[in-house]
């Protein structure tokens, strides 16, 4: 009897919540919609992060060279070649794909505390490797490439607010983000996911049984990339505007941050962090322009000591909990 | 002649499990006593208990006082050396430097050096490997250099936990010889954990057999050794 | 070849900080067998006290001494409050940790002395004897502090009972232990020393590159850099690596590159040494069976 009420009642909730989604964009201002199309962006950055640190155990400091890849990969196609905005994220996750793959290769040799440190400088070295006065004419230097935001494709009015770019762009982010993290639960639950576990876990038992860990782990490497790399690519299209100082080692830190607050190899975590790192500088920097660094560190600290697995971990063991209270 | 060591009701567990359950048994100043038993009993988790290196309850008296409740290191400073197993030598670190972290907690610079020179009477070999790092030293070199640096604390109890594991018999043989000898002249107590137990009570005068953590049987090992019956059932042979 | 010596004493100049700052990585890598991400931002932190005890009207060798004290304390207590509970705790836990020590004190230079950029005097004057043909005062003055330094620390490690002890409860806890060495305060003493370096390293930064929270950064990188190179748990090599790191900085971007892409070099180097060499140049290979 219980598990039916329960089915119904995921049911309506889902349904609710998908109206909702959908109403959202009108309910708020423009800007609040931006907003929100960060925190979707910030999400699927975070799942790419969330698959190497996370489910396989690699870690990486340096995920923002990869956002910053896919970012200018498809600032210069849309600014220079003028491939529509859509079609840009695709080239975004193969190429990026394809630089994590190659990273993938010498971070076999690594592990721990070198494949941060390694990862870390790679974060340190782009902002300077994107202000390279040899590449400007590509990237436009110190400057960056500026962008127009993507006319709606048809006129639309809801609760008299109209389809503005913004909003168009929420549904266009809604629909990738919602499409990455289907991608990603169908990868990760299966062998596959079971196979990075392992990995993670008992490398040398993983090889025992027979999978193939530099390939692997390079694959994996290389999907992190591509998953951090389309978001980076999303990111410029829903900022309309890249630059080398959008992408210092700050932002690795933060997709760390984002990675530790969801959950560790946790799916929907990703968006917690996501909510998390897109509005919690915003409301600290009122406070002071060092707060959101230090709140982050606190915390940071504080979750690995009190909540390791993150607020869905937190948000698992209290369900668990109330499931296990006897009914009436 | 005094008890050097009493242990009562002594518990331990890793974690959750629990491996030793209300084990007894004492030791007498200058003896050699072994404690025998098949994987898992709880022979090194014993040894571990006395270090306090697992979570212990009950009561363990060194020379009057209790050592339940301490840290390791306050152990060690009562004059307690403990050879784990696998030898613990410190791989990354020279034979000498080894033999000097021995002597670390006695602080008495001139001492150290003498037992160090007679350390390197004992085991020629080492003093060859003075400079050398520690993780190129064979299997025999290696233990003879942990039981070399425990001495170099001068305790007042040895610990060594499976000596014989893993090497050749002849080397094997050399060290419990060397063992014996120092029992006899340095007067060294000793607690002596084997799996080897035909080894074990030709040096040890007494021993205490441990089965799924507990006391199965105790008496000296001359008697053991010749209780037939008893052989065939606890020690296999 | 006048240019050519003066890139590579400007280079050996340099290469004395990076290798400072390589020093203190190795000091807790060498302790704990970690690498300390925040090392950069203490460093700058504890340079900022410094600025602020001079303001103040302290003499400059008087706030020194204090804040390499103040340091090695505040080192100290950072291993035994924060790091002691996840001593046990996986890498990834621990390195998140030092992240996280990384921001706040990023965000404390920042919150106790304002974002702006402020100028360190050094205590060796523009016109002093020490000026040479190739050296400035502060530079050669720099040099001979950090070399005292390492070279008491040499001396420490090598012949000191405790400097044995840190090493060895740095390699084997348990092994440690069971010699009753007090292995938690081992690596306090680490952590305060690395602190205390870390302080030297910034108060002979801060004259040349100018004072504000996110001094150390770039110098972090080529710290890094210098201790792989040299050998992640050695001393020497660090400082060794540090010349090495700092010369071909400067010869590379003189002759080669260009000065812009300076931080890809030392990404390139610390890749290549760890996928390549990773016992770095001088670092011990330790057996170790699998």
């Amino acid at each position: 009897m219980s598990k039916s009420i329960d089915r119904k009642w995921v049911w309506i909730g889902s349904a609710l919540l998908v109206v909702a989604l959908l109403v959202l964009p009108f309910l708020v201002k423009n800007y609040r919609v931006f907003q929100f199309n960060l925190v979707l962006v910030y999400a699927v950055a975070i799942l790419g992060l969330n698959i190497l640190t996370g489910f396989n155990g690699q870690f990486s400091l340096g995920h923002g060279a990869f956002y910053a890849f896919g970012a200018y990969t498809a600032a210069i196609l849309m600014s220079l070649y003028h491939v529509p905005y859509w079609a840009t994220l695709p080239v975004a996750f193969v190429f990026c794909f394809a630089f994590g793959f190659l990273v993938g290769f010498p971070a076999l040799r690594l592990a721990g505390h070198f494949l941060a440190l390694a990862t870390f400088a790679l974060a340190l070295a782009v902002p300077q490797l994107l202000k390279y006065k040899k590449i400007e004419g590509l990237t436009g230097g110190v400057q960056g490439i500026v962008l127009s935001k993507p006319e709606p494709p048809f006129s639309f009015s809801l609760f008299d607010q109209p389809l503005s770019p913004d909003r168009w762009l929420y549904f266009f982010t809604l629909f990738v983000t919602a499409l990455m993290f289907l991608f990603a639960w169908n990868l990760l639950r299966g062998r596959v996911g079971r196979a990075l576990v392992a990995i993670r876990d008992h490398p040398i038992a993983a090889t025992a049984m027979g999978i193939n860990l530099p390939v692997f782990k390079s694959l994996t490497f290389g999907t992190s990339a591509g998953f951090t790399g389309l978001a980076g690519a999303l990111g410029a299209i829903v900022v309309a505007f890249v630059s080398p100082d959008s992408f210092t080692v700050q932002l690795s830190i933060f997709l760390l941050v984002g990675v530790v607050v969801g959950g560790l190899a946790s799916i929907p975590g990703a968006i917690f962090g996501g909510i998390f790192i897109q509005f919690v500088p915003n409301i600290a920097d009122e406070i002071s322009k060092s707060a959101p660094a230090a709140i982050y560190g606190v915390l940071l600290i504080g979750l690995m000591y009190l909540l390791p697995t993150g607020v869905m971990g937190g948000l698992q063991r209290l369900w668990m909990k109330l499931r296990a209270r006897p009914a009436g | 002649m005094s008890k050097l060591l009493e242990v009562n009701k002594l518990c331990a567990s890793y974690g959750a499990t629990q491996v030793l359950y209300d084990v007894d048994f004492s030791l007498e100043a200058g003896h050699i006593t072994a404690i025998l038993g098949a994987n898992g009993a709880g022979k090194t988790t014993t040894l571990r208990a006395l270090c306090q290196v697992v979570k212990t309850s009950g009561s363990v008296v060194l020379d009057g006082t209790q050592v339940v409740g301490k840290s390791t290191e306050s152990v060690v400073r009562m004059g307690v050396a403990h050879v784990p197993d696998g030898r613990g030598t410190f791989t990354g670190l020279s034979v000498e430097e080894n033999l000097r972290l021995g002597a670390y907690v006695r602080g008495n610079k001139a001492e150290m050096m003498e037992d160090m020179e007679r350390m390197f009477t004992r085991f020629p070999i080492l003093k060859q490997r003075r400079h050398q790092q520690a993780g190129t030293l064979s299997g025999g070199e290696q233990q003879m250099l942990a039981i070399s640096r425990a001495l170099m604390l001068r305790p007042k109890l040895l610990l060594l936990d499976e000596p014989s594991f893993g090497l050749a018999p002849l080397i094997v043989a050399e060290i419990f010889r060397i063992m014996r000898t120092i029992n006899k002249e340095d007067r060294v107590s000793m607690l002596l954990v084997e799996q080897n137990a035909s080894l074990a009570l030709d040096l040890a005068d007494h021993a205490y057999l441990l089965e799924t953590g507990r006391v199965a049987l105790s008496g000296p090992s001359d008697t053991i050794k010749n209780d037939e019956s008893v052989r065939r059932a606890y020690l296999g042979y | 070849m006048e240019a050519l010596l003066y890139q590579i004493f400007s280079g050996l100049a340099n290469g004395i900080i990076y290798g400072s700052v390589a020093l203190a990585l190795v000091m807790i890598y060498q302790a704990t067998h970690h690498i300390n991400f925040a090392q950069g931002e203490m460093a700058t932190f504890s340079t900022f006290i410094a600025w602020w005890l001079i303001q103040s009207g302290w003499p400059y060798w008087g706030a020194f001494f204090f804040t390499v004290a103040v340091s090695f304390a505040g080192g100290l207590l950072v291993q035994r409050i924060i790091l002691r509970p996840i001593e046990k705790a996986p890498v990834m836990t621990n390195v998140i940790v030092f992240i996280g020590l990384l921001l706040i004190f990023n965000a404390f230079s920042g919150w106790f002395f304002d974002h702006t950029i402020k100028s360190f005097d050094s205590p060796f004057p523009k016109d002093s004897a020490l000026t040479t043909k190739y050296f400035s005062a502060h530079q050669f003055g720099s040099a001979g502090v950090l070399l005292l330094v390492l070279l008491a620390l040499f001396a420490f490690f090598k012949f000191t009972p405790i400097g044995l002890a840190m090493r060895a409860a740095a390699q084997n806890p348990d092994s440690a232990r069971l010699v009753g060495i007090r292995v938690s305060w081992m690596l306090g003493l680490g952590w305060g020393l690395a602190a205390a370096i870390g302080a030297i390293a910034g108060m002979m930064v801060a004259p040349i590159v100018f004072l504000d929270p996110n001094m150390m950064a770039g110098i972090l990188l080529y710290g890094f850099a210098a201790a792989l190179l040299g050998g992640i748990d050695n001393p020497l090599g660090a400082v060794i690596g540090g010349f090495i790191v700092g010369v071909l900085e400067n010869l590379l971007g003189a002759y080669v590159i260009g000065t812009e892409l300076k931080l890809t070099v030392a990404l390139v180097l610390i890749v290549a040494t760890l996928t390549l060499k990773p016992a770095g140049l001088f670092g011990k290979k330790v057996v170790v069976r699998v």
